[in-house]
């Protein structure tokens, strides 16, 4: 008797923040709708920034692209914090165990030599490379207005961390720890004039002012040519060669590349569906970044896989710049 | 191929500080503009300490399990209707403060740190930063979630995103986030990664989480525990970029001391609205006010400092202002909220009989002299049905924007005032350090949104009060704000627990 008294009497006085009832209705909402959408401050700011006076904190003109309502973004993975670590453990263990059962196996040393110093050479100086997204995608998160876009970088920031240290585990795991590949690879990012394009493509995209700007050249044109080129591609090159177990080592990058390309996608739709506006300034953002990453990613790409692969990676990005109607 | 052994510090080196190099395609200083303009001389990033050595993968891995745990108890308390085990509906005020006042300001913490995660020029740095960015994101984001089941059946927390904004005694909390995310970099360091997460973080998390403990609220005591682990690495970052500063070079000192003299008491005023939570909204107390003040500050801060000491370091100006505000500071602030219980989104209250025992108990020098009698004549004047609220607005401070109401710690019967001028205008102070780090960067605090002069140019809805607090703050009026008694929130929780109204208790009594 006292149970139906009490589960009567207590019915909820509201469903949801008056936040997320304002844009969901009158229902209760989901964790991540109420933990990602409106959260961010967009008014009465006090002191305009030292670093940038004639911008307010969150301003929206931190970029040419306008929206009239950042928040009508949605990430189709419905990333928050508790959601995204949770993905990336289980993405983590499989890794774990793969870089496990790959040393165990010597895999390394049933590695000819030529294939070896090929990863070393093609695939390991890629983490400086990483770092540099790191810091685009950082600059992107710190940069936005609202925190349901925002927080997409900030995964996508940390994400590429990861990336940029299983890359210099995988040059640990074929030096055998000697670090001598790390050291080599280095030499590769800093000298060899098959990497010089990309070094140069990266440290432009970290002067660029715009975060959505460096957002298309980075996010978008970037990683799908250099995701394309490497982890598909290099990958089918290498395992003609006699090196298929690469691939157990490269499984998290191939995989986090599928995540995180449906919210690149989602983000990069929305904007451009926005407005002629941001139409035009996207496709030439686009042309322009296209145009010189296939220049500087052609020398890598001729020696990683062969004379056909940029086109082959081109390609790629063109079809997926092609169904958000770029 | 036999593995040569590689250490924890030389892996951690090769997984992050190795990652970094040396531009040539482009000039340093345009990929890291900000480093220099704040007059921070850095020789060598080289030299920065790792605080800790955490890589992704296993950031990933611990994250995850307090997550999982985390949201398990969450899923069990709303499940259960844990909220009822909370000792009074009175206590659900003390998070109503949280969730509106410190929640918004994990998350500027959270993009204040990405800001300097990506402007910092040294990779060590700057990776302890991103790190520190996405749990920050972690604590605004859990709190929202453990709130979330509270708000459903408490009025008050339904619209803090939209109050932070706006409210006038929000503005406390939002200006010092603004305060610090509008500095240069290292001053945000200085700011929050010091003086907030280092010298007075256990100031704001125990008097919260013990408070929650105390009082029967699991949620909130989960998400606490669950951020501590994060806290403690946050601390150690703070300490280390202190030490970083002053080791690169000697000229850095005079800039830092001034950042942690300025970023002190700018804490000591935002936490003053801790103060208060701690001693009236309580119902079951902890300890007081002044007690925490004394450990948490007194003694561990006097121990850090004595530490920082041979850098240089001195204890912050203004520490012993400070110290003797601790046994009033609470019984101030409250009488203000008291005052303006009309305007406020959460609900006040005059402490019961054994409360006020408890004040007089551990504050001896000061409740029953200058509080008690204030405190009872409003207590009979509610009694009588005439519950006091101030009709004014109150005048702010320029500096910290709390009310214009602490008194002179040599006289603590008058009220504390100080002005400076700047370009033919007068501006009000609460205090000589809120006066002096007006003083040091007037262009800055002159562009402050102070809510009281923004309402007096009709930029808050309106001329009326139901303009301002309805309209433009969206405070539910009747519901969210007034006095505790009487409140829907009241009712509710006596029907739950087939409790006497309030009023029927106090018409039996009389
Ligand atoms: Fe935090
Ligand atoms: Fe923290
Ligand atoms: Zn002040």
């Amino acid at each position: 008797m006292s149970i139906e008294i009490k589960t009567a009497t207590l019915e909820p006085i509201r469903h949801t923040f008056e936040h997320t009832k304002r844009r969901f209705g009158d229902k209760p909402a989901s964790r991540y709708q109420e933990a990602s959408y409106d959260i961010a401050p967009e008014q009465n700011f006090h002191y305009r920034p030292f670093w940038q006076p004639d911008k307010e904190l969150f301003d929206k003109s931190r970029t040419a692209v306008v929206m009239e309502d950042w928040n009508v973004h949605k990430d189709p993975r419905q990333y928050y914090y508790g959601t995204y670590v949770q993905a990336r453990a289980k993405l983590q263990e499989i890794t774990e165990s793969n870089y496990a059962f790959f040393e165990k196996r010597g895999s390394a040393g049933r590695m000819s030599e030529a294939v070896r110093a090929k990863i070393i050479r093609c695939l390991v100086p890629l983490r400086h490379a990483e770092l540099g997204a790191n810091m685009n995608n950082m600059f992107a998160f710190s940069n936005g207005t609202a925190t349901v876009v925002n927080q997409g970088f900030l995964y996508n920031a940390m994400d590429r961390l990861g990336i940029a240290q299983y890359l210099s585990r995988i040059g640990l795991l074929l030096d055998g720890n000697s670090t001598e590949s790390l050291t080599l690879a280095k030499e590769y990012w800093m000298t060899d004039p098959a990497w010089q394009g990309l070094r140069r493509y990266i440290e432009n995209v970290l002067c660029v002012k715009d975060w959505f700007e460096v957002f298309i050249a980075q996010d978008v044109v970037l990683d799908t040519l250099l995701y394309d080129l490497i982890y598909r591609q290099f990958d089918d090159a290498i395992t003609e060669q006699g090196g298929s177990d690469l691939a157990m080592l490269i499984e998290f990058m191939q995989e986090w590349h599928k995540d995180s390309s449906r919210w690149v996608d989602a983000t990069l739709k929305t904007t451009v569906e926005e407005s002629d506006h941001n139409r035009t300034t996207i496709k030439r953002w686009v042309d322009d970044w296209r145009e010189k990453a296939v220049a500087d990613l052609a020398p890598l790409a001729d020696i990683a896989v062969g004379d056909t692969a940029m086109a082959a990676s081109l390609d790629v990005l063109n079809q997926r710049l092609a169904k958000v109607g770029l | 191929m036999s593995n040569r052994k590689i250490n924890m510090k030389e892996k951690y080196r090769l997984l992050t500080r190795d990652l970094d190099w040396e531009y040539s395609y482009r000039d340093y200083k345009e990929v890291f503009p900000q480093q220099e303009f704040e007059g921070i001389k850095i020789t060598d990033w080289s030299k920065w300490e790792d605080p800790f050595r955490l890589t992704m993968d296993a950031y990933w891995k611990y994250q995850a399990e307090k997550e999982k745990k985390l949201y398990a108890i969450l899923d069990a308390f709303s499940q259960n209707n844990s909220q009822l085990n909370v000792t009074d509906a009175r206590y659900v005020n003390a998070i109503k403060l949280f969730l509106t006042g410190i929640s918004p300001g994990e998350h500027q913490a959270a993009m204040g740190f990405g800001q300097v995660g990506r402007q910092l020029g040294g990779v060590g740095a700057r990776v302890a930063c991103q790190m520190q960015a996405i749990d920050e994101l972690r604590h605004v984001q859990t709190q929202i979630h453990a709130m979330s089941h509270y708000n459903k059946f408490f009025d008050g927390f339904q619209d803090f995103s939209h109050m932070h904004d706006r409210v006038w005694y929000l503005s406390v909390s939002k200006s010092f986030f603004d305060d610090a995310r509008t500095a240069g970099p290292f001053e945000y360091m200085v700011a929050i990664g010091f003086s907030f997460e280092y010298v007075l973080t256990n100031l704001l998390f125990v008097p919260f989480m013990s408070g929650a403990a105390y009082n029967g609220d699991m949620a909130t005591v989960t998400f606490g525990f669950s951020a501590q682990s994060d806290e403690a690495r946050h601390m150690t970052l703070g300490l280390e970029i202190i030490k970083f500063l002053l080791e690169q070079h000697p000229d850095n000192l005079p800039i830092v001391q001034r950042w942690i003299n300025k970023w002190f008491w700018r804490g000591t005023r935002m936490l003053s609205l801790v103060a208060m939570m701690m001693d009236y909204m309580l119902p079951n107390k902890v300890m007081s006010w002044q007690e925490a003040w004394e450990v948490y500050f007194e003694e561990a801060g006097g121990s850090l400092f004595k530490d920082l000491a041979r850098y240089g370091i001195e204890m912050p100006d203004y520490a012993q202002t400070a110290i003797a505000e601790k046994e009033h500071i609470s019984h101030q602030v409250w009488s203000m909220f008291y005052n303006y219980g009309h305007a406020t989104a959460f609900h006040t209250w005059m402490p019961t009989e054994k409360e006020m025992d408890w004040l007089s108990e551990k504050y001896p020098n000061t409740f029953d002299k200058y509080y008690r009698p204030r405190f009872e004549k409003w207590r009979e004047m509610e009694a009588a049905g005439e519950r006091f609220y101030n009709p004014t607005l109150p005048m702010l401070c320029q500096t910290c924007q709390i009310p214009m109401g602490f008194t002179d710690m040599e006289d603590p019967t008058s009220i504390f005032y100080r002005q400076s001028e700047y370009d033919g205008e007068r501006y009000n102070f609460c205090s000589d350090g809120c006066k002096d780090i007006f003083d040091h960067e007037p262009e800055k605090y002159v562009q402050a949104w102070l809510p009281v002069h923004q309402i007096y140019q009709g930029n808050c809805g309106g001329p009326s009060m139901e303009d301002v607090l309805g309209n433009y703050y969206k405070i539910n009026l009747g519901v969210d704000n007034m006095d505790f008694h009487g409140s829907p929130d009241e009712e509710r929780w006596n029907i739950w627990h087939n409790l006497q109204p309030a009023e029927d208790k106090l018409k039996q009594a009389s």
